[in-house]
C-alpha cells in the first residue's frame, strides 16, 4: 500500500506578481512503504520543491498529497501530525541546531510530539545510535561538534520522530567520501531495521545507483522518468539530455562494449562490476591481474 | 513566510529614466530638502504644489504607484496612530463638533489630522521614490561621498558606507536564510503561530538561535574574502563609476528649489482656500 501518494501537484512561486515561476507541473507518483527512492534531477528541476510538499511545508498550487490514504490538506489543524510522520531533513541541516545539548536538540522532534520524557530519551538514545552518536557526545554542545558530526546529530533529530517516511535533501552534501559512505550506510541501516520508506534526493548517480530500490527523475518540474535503476540508467543518453548522467562505472562498461570487449553494459555499482569482469574473465581474475 | 517576502522597504526596482539616472548624491539632499520643505509648508495650496511634484516624479520614473502603495501597508498603524492623536489633542477655538466623557473632537482638530496624515504619506513616499529609483550601491556611493568632508573631524565615512551596503547587501540573504530554518525547524514540529506571547517569543530561539550563528559565520567569511581581495579601507581607492553630476541633477535640483520657494512665499504670504 502506497504510504504516500501526490496527484497532480502543481507549485506557483509568487503567483500574482512579476516573478511568478512554475516550480511543479503536474506531477503524480506513490511512494510504498518501505520503499528506498532516488529522487534526481538537475539544479532547479523542482527537487526541493516537490519534497517540500510531501510533509504539507508547502501547499500546492493544484493537486493533492495523501498520506496513509489521507489528505494532508483536508484539516489544516493536523497538518503538524503529518509533519511527524514524514519526516523531511533539509540540506545542510546542520545549520538548524540550537540547544545547549545534542541530547536536547535531537528532543526538540519528541517534544514537539509531546511524548513523555522517558519515551523521548528513549528515541533519543534510539535515533543516536542509529547516526552512530556516542554516549559520552549527547551531553556536549552541538558546536564542539565536527561538521560530519553535527550533520548525523541533525539526521537523528527528524529519525527520532519514527517517522513512516524520512526524506532527506542531499545528505551528503559538502562531506568527504568517508563522511559520504558513512551516513549513507547509516540511512541504509535504518531503513532495514525500522522498515520506514527513505527518499534520498541526491546529485549522484553512484549514490542513487547503490542505495535506491527505485529511481525517480525529475526534468522541466515534471517527471521524466521512474523505474528501478537498471531501468533508468539503461537511458543514459536522454539522462544526459537532461544534465543528469549515469554513474561512472556504467560509463566504463559502455566503453569497453564500444571497445569491443564482450561485457554487459547494464552495471550501475562498483560491486556489479567486479561481478560483471569476473564473469567475463571467467572467475580468473586473480590470475589475469 | 510571505511576510518575511513581503517587505519592500528599501527595495531597488531597476530602470533606465531620468530619475534612475541622477546623481545619487543629489538625489540623496533633494530628498532631504523635500522633507524639510514638507515640514515647513502649510496651508492647502502648499500641499497641492507638493503633491503634484511628487506625482511628477512618480510618472517621470515609470515605478507603479501600486508598489508605492504596498510599501506604505506596513507602517499604516502608525499613520493611523499619528493620525488618531493629532484629532483629539487639537484644541479649537470654536465649539466642538463632538464630545463625549472628556474628550472634544473640533474642527481644528481633523484638519491638523488629515494634514498629519497626508505629510506622512507623503514624506514616506518621498523617501520610497529615493530607494526605489537608487540601487543599495548607488545609495552608499552618494553617502560616502556626501560624509567625505567630515572625515576631517574623523567621521569615518567609507567605514559607514561600507558597512550600510553590507547590512543592505545581506537583508534578502538573511531573510531567505530564515525562512529556511523556520522550514527546517517546522519540520520537526516547531509551532511559530499559535500560542500566547510568551510561547510565540519561546518558539522564536530555535529560529534566531541557528539564524545568528550564521549571520556571524557569514560576517566571518565574507572578512576572510575581503581580506583576500586587499581590501583595506577606502584609502586611494578608485571607482569603476565614479559620480558626476549632469543636466538631469541641475534640472531636478532647479524645481525643487522653485517648490521651496513656492512654499516659503505661501508660509510667508498664506492662500486660504476654503478657510484653510
Amino acid at each position: 500500500m502506497a504510504v504516500i501518494r501526490a496527484e497532480n501537484l502543481t507549485y506557483v512561486y509568487g503567483a500574482g506578481t512579476p516573478f511568478e515561476r512554475k516550480a511543479l507541473d503536474g506531477v503524480s507518483f506513490e511512494i510504498e512503504r518501505g520503499e528506498f527512492v532516488g529522487l534526481i534531477g538537475h539544479t532547479g528541476s523542482g527537487k526541493s520543491t516537490l519534497i517540500q510538499h510531501l510533509n504539507g511545508l508547502l501547499r500546492p498550487t493544484e493537486g493533492r498529497v495523501f498520506v496513509d490514504d489521507r489528505d494532508i490538506w483536508e484539516d489544516e489543524k493536523s497538518i503538524r501530525e503529518v509533519r511527524f510522520k514524514v519526516g523531511l531533513v533539509f540540506q545542510y541541516p546542520e545549520y538548524q541546531l540550537f540547544e545547549e545539548t545534542v541530547e536536547k536538540d535531537i528532543a526538540f522532534g519528541p517534544k514537539n510530539m509531546g511524548l513523555s520524557d522517558e519515551e523521548i530519551a528513549e528515541r533519543v538514545r534510539e535515533a543516536a545510535r542509529f547516526v552512530g552518536i556516542d554516549e559520552e557526545s549527547l551531553s556536549k554542545s552541538p558546536f564542539e561538534l565536527s561538521g560530519g558530526q553535527k550533520r548525523r546529530v541533525a539526521i537523528a533529530g527528524v529519525i527520532a520522530m519514527r517517522p513512516e517516511v524520512l526524506i532527506l535533501d542531499e545528505p551528503t552534501a559538502g562531506l568527504d567520501p568517508r563522511g559520504r559512505r558513512e551516513i549513507l550506510g547509516r540511512i541504509d541501516d535504518y531503513h532495514r531495521e525500522s522498515g520506514a520508506a527513505v527518499i534520498i534526493v541526491t546529485h549522484s548517480m553512484e549514490e542513487a545507483a547503490r542505495y535506491a530500490s527505485r529511481i525517480i527523475v525529475l526534468d522541466d518540474n515534471g517527471i521524466n522518468c521512474t523505474g528501478t535503476p537498471a531501468e533508468v540508467f539503461a537511458r543514459a543518453d536522454e539522462l544526459e539530455r537532461i544534465g543528469l548522467d549515469v554513474p561512472m562505472v556504467t560509463k566504463v562498461f559502455r566503453e569497453l562494449k564500444r571497445l569491443g570487449v564482450a561485457v554487459d553494459p547494464a552495471v550501475y555499482t562498483v560491486e556489479d562490476g567486479v561481478r560483471e569482469l569476473l564473469r567475463v574473465k571467467g572467475g580468473n581474475v586473480r590470475g589475469n591481474a | 513566510m510571505a511576510m518575511l517576502k513581503d517587505i519592500t522597504l528599501g527595495q531597488y526596482f531597476p530602470g533606465n529614466t531620468p530619475l534612475h539616472r541622477m546623481d545619487p548624491r543629489m538625489k540623496i539632499l533633494l530628498t532631504i530638502a523635500y522633507i524639510v520643505v514638507l515640514f515647513v509648508a502649510d496651508g492647502l495650496v502648499s500641499y497641492l504644489a507638493i503633491i503634484a511634484f511628487l506625482c511628477t516624479a512618480i510618472a517621470i520614473s515609470h515605478i507603479k504607484p501600486k508598489m508605492i502603495l504596498r510599501g506604505m501597508k506596513t507602517l499604516i498603524f502608525i499613520i493611523a496612530l499619528t493620525g488618531i492623536l493629532n484629532m483629539f489633542y487639537t484644541k479649537g477655538e470654536g465649539k466642538p463638533l463632538l464630545s463625549f466623557w472628556n474628550v472634544a473632537i473640533y474642527k481644528e482638530g481633523i484638519v491638523t489630522a488629515v494634514f498629519m496624515i497626508v505629510r506622512i504619506i507623503l514624506l514616506i513616499s518621498g523617501t520610497f521614490m529615493l530607494t526605489y529609483t537608487t540601487s543599495p550601491l548607488q545609495l552608499t556611493d552618494g553617502i560616502e561621498s556626501l560624509l567625505k568632508p567630515l572625515e576631517k573631524i574623523h567621521v569615518p565615512a567609507h567605514e559607514l558606507a561600507m558597512m550600510m551596503s553590507i547590512a543592505l547587501r545581506f537583508i534578502p540573504t538573511l531573510i531567505e536564510e530564515a525562512d529556511k530554518i523556520m522550514s527546517a525547524q517546522k519540520a520537526r514540529g516547531a509551532d511559530f503561530e499559535s500560542g500566547g506571547l510568551l510561547r510565540r517569543a519561546k518558539a522564536l530561539i530555535p529560529l534566531l538561535v541557528p539564524l545568528f550563528i550564521s549571520a556571524f559565520r557569514r560576517a566571518d567569511e565574507l572578512a576572510v574574502a575581503m581580506e583576500c581581495r586587499c581590501y583595506h579601507g577606502g584609502e586611494g581607492r578608485t571607482r569603476m563609476r565614479s559620480l558626476k553630476f549632469g543636466t538631469v541633477d541641475l534640472w531636478a535640483l532647479l524645481t525643487v528649489a522653485a517648490l521651496a520657494a513656492a512654499v516659503i512665499l505661501l508660509k510667508v504670504f498664506p492662500l486660504e482656500v476654503f478657510g484653510i
